[in-house]
């Protein structure tokens, strides 16, 4: 009878212990017991990182290899730990850096160079590290989405591109992400420094603060809570070019066409590139190589949208068909050297915040 | 004398051992590497931060949001708090309850759920709209200072009503009844009797709400939006997007050394009032609301509970079980339709993904976590607070009192990066290790549990328990016949904070939780971050079934009364 209390707690936390452990989490089967034990390979990801369960098998199986996925927060924190733990890497390979924060990941030296063959099959512009120490995977543009029927029901042409918002006709209808918190929000901010110049930005974007454009801190909330297609106001939002073939395939009841648009007009979006490096001094190398030549493979790479919301490098990978008709790809996205982003990222930020917010 | 500083040093070795492992080495860890990254030398980024106006505005901001903040959740958990402590009413157990649960959410859900009550198409403005043929929505509620107060009173109410109000449920209500019998007025009981007599709970639960706003950040971000930013969203700033590590390090220091300065005033302010009060069951202290005034009095505070604490969060359930194509139509003319679909598809791994999760399983990781999380927080709270009771005035209870409040105090985004490199290798290497997640829990939830029991254990008589031991008890009758009946309630007070803490982390959680295994709010957030109705209904319904567990979960505890005071 000693505190009655002490046990009482325990006895409830074994309870809902047990009770969780009753529904255990769907962990894959360990495919087939192979006769050595299977070597250990450690990948580091962001959290927006995902993967079906059958590519995974198939390449476990293939090398015996068992895979252990670390996830590091969003794109900024897996970077900043991988630079951090420097030297005495966290895991074997590092996939998740993106060409916003490539320059932060190459000038710390946080990878070691791997050609891998597979690069071949992958088209020049996407590798922007010539030296092979981050290997491109996958990229998503980032674009100006728009919501069909509002344009429809008023007779209103939908913007084509960046100079259309300055329009009256579309005065109060924008709402965009801040590119001190935001991933989509950063990109948009470039595609505009890409289109207008450094000379020229800033005008741009005064002319979209008379013209009421809206600034929140998150895609969840420009998406969810202010664009008009979720409940809010406003009609158009700075997304992904790939935001209304997922709007179809997600919808509530099948539709016909996709209820919003992207605008992919010349130099309107940013393309965001994600990259793959084996990590200085990883402990596995021969594995981590494997690894790396998986994901530049077509099965990894056609598992990639349904998977990421993102878009194989590899031309090889097949897309599902609702993409072949719906995926609006920009024919000119923005360009910006990640060494010009990692040199300017914070005079722009400040700039930008100066113009906009105050 | 020397023999008590070791009972202290004993009771307090397993609390310091775990602050010194898995605080202070990661955290000065974090804070030297950053600073050695500083060109100009440790101190240039010092000179940076305060020479900077913009980190001032950033400073005094913080401070002033969190001042307000503390000022009106106080303002409506006091009367709160009297209202559950003195009168015995039908369904109080589950009012109770419903104000614990704004704290399990995450403040993404929460967003959602106001704007779904406030946003320029939610309810209230649409209502609105209607009603007086409005063209535009009448209130701007997002995005606004009004609405950073309003969900920090939103989270945090439940500190005041459960701290202020276990203890106010206990005083002997004679003791103001003498008062008025000599003559003093109501007001006049309040504030010379009933006030100081609450005051350590008061003090403790105030400072608990000022730290919890001053470190605020997800309230911040998504609902006071761009125009806003405390000093945990500048650090974020500096840390994540610009990679500045020394400033970052310095503005952490800075954060550090202002959570100290109220920690340390609260422990001057408290030390000055705390005596042994004679503690009454609450048989004697509470009564049925007889007059009509306490009758209006309830009803009216009732109300104002469950606009505040459930409105948004029943605007989320709602939203959850509606179509949300209804919600298409400007002049919101459609009526939505209700639906199941959210849920259904909730169990299915549609696209066969391996770091897929059920429901029931996310939410089973969640209390697996918040499970080990109490435990681990009662080990540690339970010997401290303790050691704290036994003698506030020793040297070193004096030193290390302010010390506990430090985790709560502490920019998440440094600690979590602080872990990577203290952590991550031999001979501690738990990167992928599951216990990571209730260590990080545990530290935040540890302060709560320490402010929670203190008070009630500082309120012994020293008299009872020498009389008992004078009548043959030995120190384990003690324990269990004085002093765990007294403290009985306000360990439950601290079990329960452990939990909901637990439950509710998203920030230190998403850095260290393995992807096979994510918490409800980890899920949640996943689903939310992904576009498609299908994503953003299925996080709703996600979010509307932690809550209904969270509700559950402190009903239970509510009935769960384990050594009432009542059976001495």
């Amino acid at each position: 009878m000693y505190p009655k209390i002490i046990f009482h707690i325990t006895f409830y936390a074994l309870l809902f212990t047990a009770l969780a452990a009753c529904t255990p989490p769907t962990t894959p089967e360990p495919v087939e017991v192979a006769p050595a034990a299977p070597q250990k390979l450690t990948v580091m990801t962001h959290d927006s990182f995902a993967i079906s369960e059958d590519v995974l098998a198939s390449f476990q199986q293939e090398y015996n290899i068992e895979v252990q996925f670390l996830e590091a927060g969003d794109t900024g924190s897996a970077v900043n730990k991988a630079a951090l733990a420097k030297g005495k890497p966290l895991a074997d390979v590092f996939y998740g850096v993106d060409n916003t924060f490539l320059s932060r990941a190459l000038d710390e030296g946080i990878f070691e160079a791997y050609q891998s063959p597979l690069l071949a099959e992958i088209p020049d512009d996407f590798e922007l590290d010539p030296q092979h120490r981050a290997l491109p995977v996958d990229y998503g543009d980032v674009c100006l989405n728009y919501e069909v029927a509002y344009f429809q029901e008023r007779n209103l042409a939908p913007p084509e591109n960046l100079e259309d918002l300055l329009k009256p006709e579309y005065a109060g209808l924008l709402v965009v992400e801040n590119p001190a918190t935001s991933s989509p929000g950063l990109a948009f901010l470039f595609a505009t420094i890409g289109y207008f110049g450094e000379a020229g930005y800033l005008d741009f974007w005064q002319g979209l603060v008379e013209n009421d454009v809206e600034v929140v801190n998150d895609w969840e909330t420009a998406y969810y809570t202010e664009f008009s297609q979720w409940g809010g106001a406003r009609p158009i939002v700075v997304s992904y070019g790939s935001s209304p073939p997922f709007e179809m395939i997600f919808a509530e009841q099948p539709l016909d066409e996709p209820p919003t648009a992207a605008v992919t007009g010349a130099g309107s979006c940013f393309r965001q590139i994600e990259f793959v490096g084996i990590l200085a001094g990883a402990p596995n190398r021969a594995l981590a190589e494997k690894w790396v030549d998986y994901m530049l493979s077509p099965t990894f790479q056609e598992d990639i949208p349904l998977q990421m919301y993102v878009f194989p490098v590899n031309p090889n990978a097949e897309l599902d068909e609702t993409f072949e008709k719906y995926l609006a790809i920009p024919e000119k996205p923005a360009f910006l050297t990640p060494a010009d982003i990692a040199a300017r990222r914070e005079q722009w930020i400040k700039d930008w915040t100066e113009t906009v917010l105050r | 004398m020397r023999n008590k500083h070791n009972v202290h040093l004993l009771l307090w070795l397993a609390p310091l051992a775990f602050l010194a492992v898995f605080y202070f080495y990661p955290l000065g860890s974090i804070l030297s590497l950053s600073l050695s990254r500083s060109e100009a030398g440790i101190l240039a980024p010092f000179v940076e931060a305060v020479a900077s106006d913009s980190v001032r505005r950033v400073i005094d901001f913080t401070i002033w949001q969190a001042l307000l903040s503390t000022l009106l959740t106080l303002l409506l958990g006091l009367p709160g708090a009297y209202l559950l402590a003195r009168y015995d009413f039908r369904g109080k157990g589950l009012l109770r309850a419903l104000t614990g649960v704004p704290f399990v959410m995450p403040t993404l859900v929460v967003a959602a759920g106001f704007s779904a009550l406030l946003g320029s198409h939610g309810w209230i403005n649409v209502a609105l709209m209607r009603l007086f043929d409005l063209p535009n929505p009448p209130i701007q509620f997002l995005n606004t200072l009004a609405a950073i107060l309003v969900a920090h009173v939103f989270y945090n109410t439940t500190i005041v009503l459960r701290m202020v109000g276990d203890f106010w449920s206990h005083l002997d209500p004679r003791l103001g009844k003498a008062a008025q019998t000599l003559g003093a007025n109501r007001w006049q009981v309040l504030h010379k009797v009933t006030l100081p007599l609450l005051s350590p709970a008061i003090y403790a639960a105030a400072l608990l709400v000022f730290i919890f706003d001053f470190t605020s950040f997800g309230v911040i971000l998504v609902l006071g939006g761009p125009h806003f930013a405390t000093l945990e969203v500048e650090i974020y700033y500096q840390t994540i997007s610009l990679f500045d590590l020394p400033l970052a390090a310095a503005l952490s220091a800075l954060q550090l050394s202002c959570t100290l300065g109220m920690t340390i005033l609260y422990a001057r302010l408290s030390g000055k009032i705390s005596l042994p009060l004679k503690l009454q069951s609450r048989k004697h202290t509470q009564g049925r609301l007889i007059t009509w005034r306490q009758r209006l009095f309830a009803l009216g505070m009732v109300a104002l509970l469950l606009i505040i604490l459930t409105t948004p969060l029943l605007a989320l359930a709602g939203r959850s079980l509606t179509t949300l194509g209804g919600i298409d139509s400007p002049e919101g003319s459609i009526a939505p339709g209700l639906t199941l679909a959210f849920y259904r598809e909730l169990g299915i791994n549609r696209q066969e993904s391996l770091f897929y999760v059920t429901p029931l399983s996310a939410i089973g990781v969640s209390l697996t976590y918040a499970s080990a999380t109490v435990i681990l927080a009662l080990i540690l709270g339970l010997p401290a607070a303790w050691a704290l009771s036994t003698d506030r005035k020793s040297p070193l209870n004096r030193i290390l009192d302010p010390l506990l409040m430090l985790p709560l105090g502490t920019s998440a985004v440094t600690l979590g990066l602080g872990f990577i490199i203290a952590l991550a290798h031999p001979p501690l290497d738990l990167r992928a290790s599951p216990l990571l997640v209730p260590i990080a829990h545990t530290l935040v939830a540890f302060p709560f549990v320490v402010r929670s029991l203190t008070p009630a254990m500082q309120s012994i008589q020293p008299r009872l328990r020498h009389a008992a031991t004078v009548l043959g008890a030995s120190p384990r009758q003690v324990i269990r016949h004085v002093d765990l009946p007294i403290v009985g309630r306000a360990l439950l007070v601290a079990a329960t904070f452990a939990f909901t803490i637990s439950i509710g982390e998203f920030g230190a959680t998403s850095l260290l939780s393995r992807p096979e295994f994510p918490t409800a709010p980890v899920a949640i957030y996943r689903l939310l971050s992904r576009p498609g109705a299908m994503n953003y209904g299925q996080a709703l319904a996600l979010s509307t079934i932690l809550m209904a567990f969270a509700a559950v979960g402190m009903l239970a505890i509510e009935r769960f009364r384990i050594a009432e005071v009542g059976e001495f």
